[in-house]
């Protein structure tokens, strides 16, 4: 198995716990269940984090999902949990 | 190609979109082509007193490029075929 291309770092960590970061200050962890060359993901047992200023403070919101879609153009890192 | 065929299999199954402009839309996905463009059936918005323009609308298609999400439930996915999917797709895609 070649591991050139850097989405090929993303096929070793298929059914592993894996940590997205997206536009609009929001993050993901879940277990990667598919991707494609646009990043499009699935997510199982995924965890959304978004991070948000309410009057000056940081305020972040957590939202459970156990099976999620993300389209890729949202992406703007990926990498494994730890 | 792979998440156009993992859609197909959606058809007819309840699913809630989110948008990239926050607005979340439950419904019946009746069909989906290769941009990701979705086509919802029986919709229900989540918060119609932020969106009231949306309480009366009953279908309506997506533009692939507006969504964000689209959450799923687990029993509509088989994950080792979608491992395996996503495996073989990596490898296609690569010349």
């Amino acid at each position: 198995m070649s591991l050139d291309a850097p989405l090929d770092l993303l096929k070793l960590n298929l059914d592993e716990k894996i940590y997205v970061k997206l536009r609009g200050a929001r993050e993901l962890s879940g277990i990667l269940q598919a991707f494609d060359s646009h990043c499009n993901i699935v997510l199982s047992d995924a965890i959304e984090t978004k991070y948000e200023l309410v009057d000056g403070e940081l305020k972040s919101t957590e939202r459970n999902s156990e099976m999620l879609f993300v389209r890729g153009d949202s992406v703007t890192l990926i990498t494994t949990e730890e | 190609m792979l998440f156009f065929s993992f859609f197909k299999t959606l058809v007819d199954q309840e699913v809630t979109v989110e948008l990239k402009n926050d607005i979340e839309l439950k419904g019946t996905l009746k069909s989906v082509d290769q941009f990701l463009n979705l086509k919802l059936d029986n919709i229900s918005c989540n918060d119609t007193d932020k969106y009231p323009h949306l309480s009366s609308v009953r279908n309506m298609f997506i533009r692939g490029s507006t969504v964000r999400y689209v959450y799923l439930q687990k029993n509509m996915v088989d994950t080792n075929l979608l491992q395996d999917a996503a495996r073989r797709e990596a490898m296609s895609e690569k010349k």
